[in-house]
């Protein structure tokens, strides 16, 4: 018994860091209908960041933190203003593509400036696990969770009553409806793509302490995010938080009771169970996706 | 490039090894060729029919490991009480074996994805390669993991007056990949021009309406589904016969984007827009190799794909073909509308 608590709660740590990748990337899709492939390497960013400033810098490691999500922003929202718009998102392959291109210059890009070796990013809590009940938690972990639930809420409370999360879900509904209402549809955009990349970074950052740093992080955070949005059906939100802790749990407790081994694995076949049985995502209503 | 330009061609390819016999080029043109065959197949999905494949290396991996384990032999434990042995097997049999698993593959895929389109068809290719690659990766009994399958035999032929020769030179290699190559280029353009060539092409154009004038729209794509996987799994095959060793790498992503690459590069929808991006994408990492950083080289590779996408993004074929043909063509709004099969 005292196993399966602590593989739900792991799962659970580890859920809410995937909730808060999965938004950013449905978000994202959501809004513009853009598949971002580069989001996983914007969460390896937020990962170097974190080591730049704590490990090189000597600086702290919250103030990291905000540097990250900040840096993360400015970095989504140059990506949007220089090159999705200049494709004006009508052909949503061609966008995937261009998507690609950056996912692959911002992956090298970071293997030329810091190697192929991991680094590490020294964690600011203690490292004695606290003991709960018969179950460990390491202080990180329980800051990852904690912090990862402010920013799931925080996000929660932008998108559903302010008035930049109310012009972001008119767009998501209508563009031209939200345009003659007078939102302005580009800065929208900006502001979505900048906002999605900065809580990728963050979750890069705040994992950074947890993991080890790698360039090819990346890579699976990516894939990783697609299974999430999957699981909640692409451009819905709720569905994302909700997909992000499924996974995590299917993950930890296929890796516990079945196969180690395969445990990335499992967030794929999930994809292709899903699309199989229910493309429109576990998660949402009826949507159309042929 | 119809007839006897394409036959000038082929010859002029064809004596290359005799105007150079260099054998380190050869082998750079034979490892691009390779390339361009599975470009050519991936255009079959991603240019005739607008379906964007993210997940065609896996075909061309299933069909290395598939035509590399049958002509080593392997034996497997299944759970059964006896395990699976299959003695090695003559390499030319095991070759065609490659090309029907990957067909098979690309059968099942075709069920699965073809339910579904845009974002969430790519997902599910992508998905599929992944768990092709992790399958290699930890299967360790049958494919060695990454201890990589090693001393994969090599192709051979039956020449007149000197019995089975083992196709191992350069030259041979260089042959035998051109052959292929122009096997599968034949292939595609008499598909392309038939009757479910044209249907393909209708309802890439527009689905809706290719679907209310009968055409079996899911019939059609899953066709092209498994004879694009055929011949990527026949690449793979050449590639796993000519290298000689292979490991789970093979199915890596970035694999896939070579091949897409090639294919938006040269014009896809063309039937010699594989060919000329191949061997513009094939050619640039041995003419940038020395020059820069490996990593420099791939961020080249990015930036020149954005920058295809975004200035050229019917592809080079198409942009200088209406340039020699000076022929006017319709300007459409949609980029994807490519002026069809004729190249």
């Amino acid at each position: 018994m005292d196993q399966f608590l602590q593989h739900l709660v792991n799962g659970t740590v580890l859920g809410a860091t995937y909730a808060l990748l999965g938004i950013g990337l449905t978000l994202i899709f959501g809004i513009m209908k853009v598949v971002n492939f580069a989001h996983g390497e914007l969460y390896a960013f937020g990962a170097y960041v974190a080591y730049a400033l704590v490990s090189l810098l000597q600086m702290d490691y919250f103030v990291a933190l905000v540097l990250a999500a900040g840096l993360g922003l400015l970095l989504g929202a140059a990506i949007e203003f220089l090159l999705l718009r200049r494709c004006r998102l009508e052909n949503v392959d061609e966008v995937m593509l261009i998507m690609i291109g950056v996912m692959i210059i911002m992956q090298n890009a970071e293997l030329l400036a810091w190697g192929g070796v991991a680094k590490v990013v020294p964690t600011p809590f203690p490292q004695e696990s606290i003991i709960v009940g018969g179950i460990y938690l390491s202080p990180t972990r329980l800051f990852v969770l904690g912090a990862a639930i402010v920013l799931l809420l925080a996000f929660y409370l932008v998108i559903e009553r302010s008035r930049l999360g109310l012009a972001m879900r008119s767009t998501f509904q209508d563009e031209d409806a939200a345009r003659i209402v007078g939102v302005n549809v580009g800065r929208i955009y900006t502001l979505t793509f900048g906002l999605g990349s900065s809580l990728a970074a963050i979750t890069g950052a705040l994992l950074a302490p947890v993991f080890v740093v790698t360039p090819t992080m990346g890579d699976l955070a990516s894939l990783k995010a697609f299974a999430i949005v999957i699981l909640g059906g692409l451009g819905n939100i709720r569905g994302a938080a909700l997909g992000g802790f499924a996974l995590a749990l299917i993950e930890e407790f296929g890796a516990a009771y079945i196969s180690t081994a395969y445990r990335d694995a499992i967030g794929f076949l999930v994809i292709l169970a899903v699309m199989v049985a229910r493309p429109q995502g576990l998660f949402a209503a009826k949507e159309r996706v042929g | 490039m119809r007839g006897l330009s394409f036959l000038i061609i082929v010859v002029a390819l064809a004596l290359l090894p005799v105007l150079c016999p260099d054998p380190y080029l050869l082998s750079v043109v034979a490892a691009a060729g390779i390339m361009i065959i599975a470009a050519i197949s991936l255009n079959l999905l991603l240019g005739f029919t607008g379906q964007l494949s993210l997940g065609h290396a896996a075909f061309f991996g299933i069909g290395a490991y598939t035509s590399a384990l049958l002509s080593l032999g392997f034996d497997v434990d299944l759970g059964f009480s006896s395990p699976l042995v299959v003695e090695p097997k003559p390499v030319w049999v095991a070759f065609i074996g490659g090309i029907v698993m990957a067909s098979l593959f690309g059968w099942l895929l075709g069920k699965v994805a073809f339910r579904v389109r845009g974002a969430y068809f790519v997902i599910v290719t992508i998905s599929f390669a992944q768990v092709m690659r992790m399958v290699a990766l930890n299967w360790v009994d049958l494919t060695e993991g990454p201890m990589a399958l090693v001393s994969i035999p090599p192709l051979n032929l039956w020449v007149p007056g000197e019995g089975v020769v083992r196709l191992v030179s350069k030259a041979s290699t260089y042959w035998l990949v051109l052959a292929a190559g122009v096997l599968a280029y034949v292939i595609v353009a008499n598909l392309v021009r038939s009757r479910i060539g044209r249907a393909a092409i209708a309802l890439r154009e527009n689905e809706v309406l290719a679907k209310s004038i009968g055409i079996p729209v899911t019939r059609c794509l899953i066709v092209f589904s498994v004879l694009s996987a055929g011949i990527a799994g026949a690449a793979g095959g050449l590639y796993a016969h000519t290298v000689r060793i292979i490991d789970p790498d093979v199915f890596l992503f970035i694999y896939t984007i070579t091949m897409v690459i090639m294919v938006i590069a040269g014009g896809k929808g063309t039937l010699a827009g594989p060919v000329v991006g191949g061997l513009i994408f094939g050619l640039l990492p041995e003419v940038l190799r020395g020059v820069v950083a490996p990593e420099v080289q791939w961020i080249i590779y990015g930036a020149l794909m954005i920058l295809i996408l975004l200035f050229m993004p019917k592809g080079i074929v198409p942009a200088f073909g209406g340039l020699l043909k000076r022929r006017k063509i319709s300007v459409r709004r949609r980029p994807s509308a490519t002026q069809g099969a004729s190249s």
